[in-house]
């Protein structure tokens, strides 16, 4: 038993809907009780579907359970094959389902189903969402998938696009005109937009391009061994990622056309001048495997970023994820447990966050800017403008998205200047941010309120360092007239040299001191 | 208004369907109920899917120390009893080390943990004595296989009833989780209309608990409290039978219901109402000129279906097609369907395919559904209004009436001004 208040993934089975949803004449049938139809929502209240999931749910109620919860299934298998006339069944069984081992896919074996019917292994108290997407797509392609002819032309499948997916939209539109551009044609997407038939005709692609291994990783090993089909490893995520699995394109289609890279605008905007104060920034990473992988390389070598820690909650991630954050010189945080991320957070004391939606929130709380790079989604997730993350175009949203929650360069050289300034001071949040300025306060409280109010680092009711570090006041006092997002660094810095100092008292003198040592 | 001499709907049959239902289960009301109650925790049993739906439910994730959570069964706790009553006795030590705040802790059964026949009632009485005199454990089941959407704080207050002490005292217990905005304006109309003292069920905190006996008198705000009703008469308490305190005619019915119960006169109450319901009054016919005339469709949700429709058909001049709940508690709202004119389908339960060839088959103007339903039905040009809204938004009582109204009347609106750019213009002009 495991106590959680927030949790990264859903249960196993939203995994399945979120690979049914993305697909079209594709039913599913889910032994479920009441109340598990609360992940329709997700669909059609998050990403703002105009459709419900294709999903029937058998609906038991205690009353059933000794009797006949069999029989409910394959009533509602029949009435879903009648009213919806799917290509296709998925069955499965919820987490209460699992428990009454009704069998659903045996007893739609024996239903002789005019469709094909494919049963799911959902173990709901062992697994995840992504497991549960993994699995249902690499089970419909075990299913479905025919060996055929490849197409004369060189064609890839573009796969692990899903319903609920972080961008996944658009990245799939930004991927397939890159593609399209390097004269490869996309054979079949899926599971997005995918029919069943098309799954069947994905042996006739050359190659896949795998998006996210989260949701079909299996699928591609799996048409590797036994379509003879050749995957794509590399993430295009960032200019250099985009570049690299250009080429990983070009090895395996044999493409020479050029790529047109003047809508790439990343590398540019990261190199003028007002993006100087982004050097070194401390960022923090937490999100799905994939996600933060590719975005910490992109905060190092683009955007000139330092990250002080990364991690994921998928474990299925953790070997590639903890071996990049070696590479890093980091140890990577591998859990599902929001608050483990928090602390994590909170000791690490970064200056800007790159996370999920839980970020946001932890963000929020400790008072750290924070963009989003990673599933689970929110209704934010989901403009209505064309935003990828991957692709040239991708590199470009990158850019703008992580520097959106920082005050602006030119703001923040200004605000050096100024500090004190009545007006014009760090409490007032940044400029293009829509909350209220507040008035600087006066007196001796100012420089507190300032700090509570204009998102530092909660000063620590007990200092973190071991020796209980005493500030006396008149350092207190000028380590708040340090702009706010470099004040956690400038306390712990100064902490960190009081400690290997061994000075029990930090004064102003110790303030400039340590900014002297730690000068770069 | 006057009331109609006549027995309304009480006489319509009612269509029972079963089938797939698109509800939420009874998890759903620690949402609100956490809220309201400032030092209890809600402890569910349960799996992955049941965090999940908390945090989905919840919309936003409320990330201000959230005062519920999941236990969640894993592979070995359903490998042997022994083990899943001591791992939750560890976890919730150690919540209540980590909560000190924490005076009433709720453990909160499942799906699962009812399928696996966890015995939570066994272990709130085991960890009530650990956990003595500081936290009170209770438990109830807000489970998907027993409970529909708003049946979780029926059972909620159920399971908190035989533990209230008790009392000779002649009082009345106003139950039902309102916000406190609203608590505090119906209290102090009854303040004025001379009805005391007054307790509510649940109180804010567990010192402010009410005590019950066979005089006390209780009157439901909620018309889904089936069985926190059931518990309260078992402890000789007696009900006072009234409709519930939505609109304008609605609260005035509850407070006269109230007051006669009481001894006092409907003329005292009259007097003391004037201004409120007149404000309502004004309120809700600000709202009604777009209501007037229109044709709702309610889906069964809450509980709540049935005295809304009588709101909406009476004090705002809709006409109702079909009204759906997931269970029709007879006595509890007969004073409601005596209100209501013959004429729309009263259905309980729910086949949801079913439910849904009948809405488009009568196209009504507006229809009460799910988060789930609500834009696919939009999406083929059919106006909806998120019924869960009507749980989490303030809407009873007079100052509150108008904002009720408000809330059907805005879709309505809204399609009005999108009218030229909808994405459904075509078929809305058919």
């Amino acid at each position: 038993m495991k106590l959680a208040v927030w949790t990264y993934e859903g249960p196993p089975h939203v995994g399945a809907m979120r690979v049914a949803t993305g697909m079209r004449d594709l039913h599913m049938v889910l032994h479920a009780p009441q109340g598990d139809t609360y992940a329709d929502l997700l669909f059609t209240m998050i990403e703002r579907r105009d459709h419900r999931p294709p999903v029937s749910y058998t609906t038991f109620q205690a009353r059933d359970l000794g009797a006949d919860t069999a029989g409910l299934f394959m009533t509602a298998a029949r009435d879903a094959h009648a009213r919806f006339a799917p290509q296709a069944l998925l069955v499965a069984a919820s987490c209460t389902a699992e428990l009454i081992q009704d069998d659903p896919g045996g007893l739609a074996e024996t239903m002789g189903l005019p469709v094909p019917v494919i049963p799911l292994e959902l173990p709901s108290y062992q697994r995840k969402e992504n497991f549960g997407a993994d699995e249902a797509f690499l089970q419909l392609c075990r299913a479905l998938a025919r060996p055929m002819e490849r197409t004369e032309r060189v064609t890839c499948n573009i796969i692990g696009p899903t319903a609920l997916g972080f961008r996944h939209r658009d990245d799939l539109a930004e991927i397939t005109g890159l593609l399209s551009e390097m004269g490869v044609e996309v054979n079949v997407a899926a599971p997005m937009g995918a029919t069943p038939a098309d799954i069947a005709r994905m042996g006739q692609a050359h190659f896949n391009v795998l998006l996210y291994p989260e949701t079909a990783e299996s699928a591609a090993r799996w048409l590797e061994k036994e379509h003879g089909q050749p995957f794509t490893r590399i993430i295009p995520i960032g200019a250099n990622a985009t570049r690299a699995f250009i080429e990983e394109v070009r090895a395996l289609s044999g493409s020479t056309l050029p790529v047109d890279e003047s809508r790439l605008r990343l590398p540019w905007w990261a190199a003028s001048v007002d993006s100087t104060y982004l050097t070194g920034k401390r960022v923090f990473l937490f999100g799905d495997g994939t996600h933060v992988m590719a975005a910490a390389k992109v905060a190092r070598d683009e955007m000139g970023f330092e990250v002080c820690g990364m991690g994921c909650y998928n474990r299925e991630q953790a070997r590639p994820m903890r071996a990049l954050a070696k590479e890093f010189g980091l140890t990577a945080l591998i859990t599902d447990d929001y608050l483990d991320v928090e602390a994590a957070i909170e000791e690490a004391a970064p200056e800007m966050i790159l996370g999920t939606q839980m970020e946001r929130h932890i963000g929020k709380r400790l008072g750290i800017p924070c963009a989003v790079i990673s599933a689970p989604v929110h209704v934010q997730d989901f403009p209505a403008r064309y935003s990828p993350q991957m692709g040239f175009e991708g590199a470009n949203v990158l850019f703008d998205t992580w520097v959106h929650p920082l005050v602006m360069g030119l703001e923040e050289h200004l605000l050096v200047m100024f500090r004190e300034d009545f007006e014009f001071h760090d409490a007032a949040g940044p400029s293009h941010h829509g909350a209220k300025a507040q008035p600087l306060p006066t007196g001796a409280t100012a420089a507190h309120a300032a700090a509570d109010e204009g998102g530092s680092m909660p000063p620590p009711a007990a200092p973190p360092s071991p020796d209980s570090i005493v500030w006396l006041g008149c350092a207190e006092r000028e380590l708040k007239k340090i702009p706010f997002f470099v004040r956690g660094k400038a306390r712990r810095n100064t902490e960190k040299f009081a400690g290997e100092k061994g000075l029990r008292e930090i004064t102003v003198d110790t303030l400039y001191e340590a900014k002297a040592h730690y000068a770069r | 208004m006057s009331i109609q001499p006549t027995s309304g709907c009480t006489d319509t049959p009612v269509l029972r369907e079963r089938g797939q239902r698109e509800v939420f289960c009874g998890l759903t009301g620690i949402i609100w109920l956490h809220r309201k109650m400032q030092d209890a925790f809600f402890l569910v049993v349960g799996s992955r899917t049941c965090a999940h739906l908390l945090q989905s439910a919840a919309g936003v994730m409320i990330f201000a120390e959230p005062r519920f959570g999941t236990a969640i069964l894993e592979e070995k706790d359903l490998a042997g009893m022994a083990d899943a009553n001591a791992e939750l006795d560890r976890e919730v030590a150690r919540l209540l080390e980590r909560r000190p705040d924490i005076r009433q802790l709720f453990l909160v059964g499942s799906c699962p943990s009812e399928v696996i026949k966890l015995d939570l009632s066994r272990a709130a009485e085991r960890l009530s004595e650990i956990h003595a005199p500081r936290v009170r454990v209770l438990n109830y089941s807000g489970s998907g296989i027993e409970t529909t959407f708003t049946e979780g704080e029926d059972a909620c207050l159920a399971s908190m009833v035989p533990a209230l002490p008790g009392t000779e005292a002649r009082e009345l217990l106003m139950v039902g989780a309102l916000p406190d905005v609203v608590e505090d304006q119906a209290l102090a109309l009854l303040e004025q209309i001379g009805v005391g003292p007054v307790r509510c069920l649940p109180a804010k905190r567990a010192e402010l608990d009410a005590a019950i006996g066979p005089n006390t008198r209780y009157a439901l705000t909620q018309p889904f409290l089936g069985d926190t009703h059931a518990a309260l008469q078992r402890r000789g308490a007696q009900r006072i039978a009234a409709p519930f305190p939505f609109g304008a005619e609605g609260t005035t019915l509850w407070l006269k219901a109230v007051a006669a119960e009481f001894g006092i006169g409907p003329d005292k109450v009259d007097a003391v109402v004037a201004a409120p319901r007149a404000r309502a009054e004004k309120a809700i016919a600000a709202a009604a000129a777009t209501l007037q005339g229109k044709r709702v469709f309610f889906m069964p949700d809450s509980q709540l279906e049935i005295p809304l429709a009588r709101f909406l058909t009476r004090e705002c001049g809709m006409q109702a097609v079909e009204i759906s709940t997931p269970f029709l508690h007879a006595e509890l709202h007969r004073p409601e369907l005596e209100l209501i004119a013959r004429g729309p389908t009263i259905s309980e339960g729910q086949d949801v395919d079913l439910q849904l060839d009948r809405v488009r088959a009568t196209r009504p103007d507006l229809t009460i559904c799910g988060l789930g339903l609500a834009n696919p039905l939009e999406a083929e040009g059919l106006a909806t209004k998120w019924a869960i809204e009507l749980v989490f938004t303030p809407v009873h009582f007079y100052e509150q009436a108008g904002d009720l109204a408000a809330l059907f009347a805005r879709p309505l609106r809204r399609r009005e001004i999108l009218r030229s750019s909808h994405p459904n213009r075509m078929e809305a002009a058919e």
